[in-house]
């Protein structure tokens, strides 16, 4: 047999897989960038009340409105003072921005971290029963392509109308809808992994089936669900900010980065403040985890880089 | 003599850093004469492809470089060209046809207008000149009905009609050169013979010099009139086809001309005494395909299949692509349902069974498949692999475990390996760890599905051997799928060829080999490349 010239090169120009592998991870820029801007947000979303703020539902009628860096005298009970600044400015209910920001990225990262894993994980056993076993196949999948024909935010809004607007209803109704399209991936790997030889020698050997999908195939979809994760997580922030830009979504006393923009969308052209700082949050966390994921899939799934 | 229309002189591909070696090729050099056939023969990493790549100027850039040498194309250096100027030459004074002719050609453009392309690069021809010529080039690679051909898609024609299209792209401008990278190696026996017939033909009639890239010593000896032959990238000896394969001086070049195995069945005592363990009776799989709105299609795989094979005996199977052989041997196996007929294991017939039921025959029926390098879980230790099996049926780990490091070393591998993975063994140890791996199962049947077809010759040898030891160990039933009828002569006690489903002819090795009664088996002995040359019989 003869070896192409191409494989042979690139046989040799990658070297021990486990050094390697997390070499090339590190001179991966993208991943670099999209994992510390992720982290920070993390820090942030964890550490909000040390981080010079203050209840991000608190009303203050006196003070609406004000521009970022107004500075607030308190006078305390013993008769000194002291001054808040209102870094990012309030809202139209005198409500102070920074601290609703740095609250709302909680919501955004538990929404994004949350679908993405539970639509993985419902995807994923529905795709491997659905690609294995072939009288289910054609049922499954009509039921698929059921959910993926009606748009996202349609069945989100109606799921939220159904039941009662909050962080639940809102995370399933992102959910149902990202299903879909992780049926069909995984069952594109376990369809054109079941034929190669070493799982049908797992059969002669008699491998049950659970087992079987566990050992042998499973493991083959990994790599393409992590990079599918980061690209459903990013979608869920959006999804949520949009929802809530809606009105449709969390409600609005509680601090989300759609919600402070929605807040903000009556007097947008006298007060920009309200809607740019979530704004840039939102498109910092959504670019760094698109990012991340590009570069995960580059380096897990080098056919799929090729492909999409 | 003639000037050679190729000659390359001390020609040395670096490799990337971290490479098993410095250089893909070593200082090599050769020479192709107008109308002569050089062959370059060597076994897998061997560097024959990357000398071909190199003279076409077709290396991946910045991963491979050439360090040293000159490539002269009628005396004129092709390593000094510039991209553009290498780009003329290409397809006008040098063609190449490839290994594979499935993914040579483009599936959504008529073949005539791949052939057609070549002629828009470098010519200005108008268009009836131009389908005019590529008409003309089909008639001279012998396709059937060229006009009606020629607006073809690639998916409508065969492999072997493909590979003409292919060769006819190659010299519709009348190059000086062919390089021809294994242009068989994809192909049937019966289409080789073809192929490597009108390789021959075209030669003499247009004078052109091929370069011909092989594995294959039958082809060498049916086409060659000179040799190179290549070993980690150097050339360890060339000179005229007679003299290579009748008086070769280096070692390397006697070891792989004495693993060629030979057509010539050796005597075996024939086995009728032992008791039959696997039969099929009228095993018949059709496959059927559309439904609802597509045309019904009906499928006959496989049909009205017959076999038996008794203790310790070795029953091969043997036929071309398509002709249904791996459909027994998976319908035996039960990887897939046979349609109809039953399938005896000492008896018991398990054709129909359930999933459920069927799991305590599963043992003993073992399988070791074509392709070393897929039939291994590359996430899992080659121990993991072999205990699998055993410790599904109930063996305790550590039981399992110590099974498995004797069979280890029962197939010629350390037992101190089983932690590795896949990766870190070569194509035949893979085999060796595959046909362990069914051993431990303690099977009484192995069906053996071309395990050797992946392998270099030297390799081949080995794996054969290991098969031939372990059956007569274990005294094991063997049902040996192959295409190569050297291998099969050289394994089997009897053989069936079978033929578009059916089994055409059956019977012990030796009378199939000296008598072929059915006009299919005399066909495909025909087309055995080399098979008028005896290998191995050195004169000195």
């Amino acid at each position: 047999m003869s070896v192409e010239p191409t494989t042979l090169a690139a046989r040799a120009a990658s070297p021990a897989p486990k050094g390697g592998r997390s070499g090339a991870l590190a001179r991966d820029a993208g991943i670099i960038f999209g994992a510390f801007v992720i982290l920070f947000m993390v820090a942030i979303a964890l550490t909000a009340p040390w981080l010079g703020t203050k209840d991000p539902t608190e009303i203050n009628p006196t003070l609406r409105n004000r521009t970022p860096g107004y500075e607030q005298t308190i006078r305390q009970d013993d008769g000194s003072t002291r001054t808040f600044t209102y870094r990012m400015g309030t809202d139209s209910l005198g409500r102070d921005i920074y601290s609703r920001v740095v609250y709302g990225a909680r919501i955004s990262l538990i929404i994004g971290a949350t679908v993405a894993i539970f639509s993985i994980a419902i995807g994923l056993v529905i795709g491997l029963v659905s690609g294995y076993i072939r009288w289910l196949d054609a049922i499954v999948m009509r039921l698929m392509d059921g959910l993926m024909a009606i748009p996202a935010i349609l069945l989100a809004i109606a799921l939220v109308s159904l039941f009662r607007a909050g962080l639940l209803s809102v995370i399933v109704a992102i959910i149902v809808p990202e299903i879909p399209r992780v049926v069909r991936l995984v069952r594109s790997i376990v369809l054109s992994v079941r034929t190669e030889p070493y799982v049908e020698a797992a059969i002669c050997a008699g491998t049950s089936t659970p087992a079987l999908l566990a050992r042998h195939i499973l493991p083959n979809t990994i790599p393409a669900l992590i990079v599918q994760g980061t690209f459903i997580c990013a979608n869920a922030i959006l999804i949520e900010a949009i929802l809530s830009f809606l009105g449709i979504g969390i409600p609005p006393d509680t601090p989300t980065w759609g919600n402070i923009m929605a807040e903000g969308r009556g007097l947008f052209r006298l007060y920009p403040h309200n809607i740019f700082f979530p704004g840039i949050c939102l498109a910092l966390t959504v670019l760094a985890v698109n990012v991340l994921g590009d570069g995960l899939r580059d380096r897990l799934d080098p056919k799929l880089a090729r492909r999409v | 003599m003639t000037a050679p229309v190729l000659e390359v002189q001390g020609l040395t591909v670096r490799l990337p850093a971290g490479a098993d070696r410095p250089n893909a090729v070593e200082n090599v050099s050769f020479s192709v004469a107008p109308g002569e056939i050089v062959c370059v023969v060597g076994e897998s990493g061997s560097g024959k492809s990357v000398t071909a790549h190199a003279i076409m100027g077709l290396l991946p850039p910045k991963q491979l470089t050439v360090a040293a040498g000159h490539v002269l194309l009628d005396g004129d250096d092709l390593l000094t060209k510039s991209p553009g100027e290498m780009r003329r030459i290409r397809g006008d004074r040098i063609a190449m046809i490839f290994q594979e002719p499935m993914t040579a050609l483009n599936p959504v453009m008529k073949v005539g207008d791949q052939i057609a392309e070549v002629l828009d690069i470098h010519t200005d021809l108008s268009d009836a000149d131009r389908r005019a010529r590529v008409l003309d080039v089909m008639k001279a690679v012998r396709l059937p009905e060229p006009e009606r051909m020629i607006d073809a898609y690639p998916h409508q024609l065969s492999g072997g009609q493909r590979q003409r299209i292919m060769i006819a792209a190659a010299l519709v401008l009348d190059p000086v050169l062919l390089i021809a990278d294994e242009p068989t190696t994809a192909l049937d026996v019966t289409t080789q013979a073809q192929i490597l017939k009108l390789i021959k033909e075209l030669r003499e009639r247009r004078n052109t010099g091929v370069l011909f890239i092989t594995h294959d010593f039958g082809v060498v000896a049916e086409i060659a009139h000179r040799v190179v032959v290549m070993q980690h990238g150097r050339v360890v000896e060339q000179g005229t086809t007679a003299d290579v394969l009748r008086r070769p001086r280096h070692d390397y070049t006697r070891m792989l001309i004495r693993s060629v195995p030979s057509l010539s069945p050796p005597a075996r005592a024939p086995i009728t005494e032992a008791p039959i363990v696997l039969q099929t009776a009228k095993l018949t799989k059709t496959y059927v395909s559309g439904g609802f709105f597509a045309q019904r299609r009906v499928v006959e795989a496989a049909k009205d299949v017959n076999l038996s094979v008794r203790r310790g005996e070795t029953l091969g199977v043997v036929g071309e692509s398509g002709s249904g052989k791996s459909t027994v041997a998976r319908c035996i196996a039960r990887l897939i349902d046979p349609s109809e007929g039953a399938i005896l294991i000492e008896g018991a017939d398990v054709a129909k069974l359930s999933a459920r039921a069927l799991r305590p025959h599963r043992k003993r029926v073992q399988i070791v498949f074509q392709d070393p390098y897929r039939s291994l879980n590359p996430r899992r230790t080659v121990g993991d692999a072999i205990i699998e099996g055993p410790v599904n049926f109930g063996m305790s780990q550590g039981d399992a475990v110590a099974r498995a490091k004797n069979l280890m070393r029962l197939v010629g591998l350390d037992g101190e390996a089983l932690a590795r993975f896949p990766h870190q063994f070569s194509g035949g140890q893979r085999q060796r760890i595959c046909i362990a791996r069914a051993l431990a199962m303690d099977p009484e049947i192995l069906v053996a599905d071309e395990p050797v077809s992946a392998l270099d010759v030297s390799v081949q040898a080995q794996v054969l051997e290991l098969l031939d030891d372990v059956r007569k160990r274990f005294n094991l039933a063997v049902l040996f799928i192959t295409h190569d009828l050297r291998v099969a002569a050289q394994v089997c006690d009897r053989i069936a060829v079978m033929h578009k489903g059916e089994v055409v002819e059956e019977g012990t090795t030796a009378s199939v080999f000296a008598a072929p009664k059915h006009d299919y088996t005399r066909a495909l002995f025909d087309s055995a490349p080399g098979r008028n040359f005896e290998f191995g019989k050195f004169e000195t």
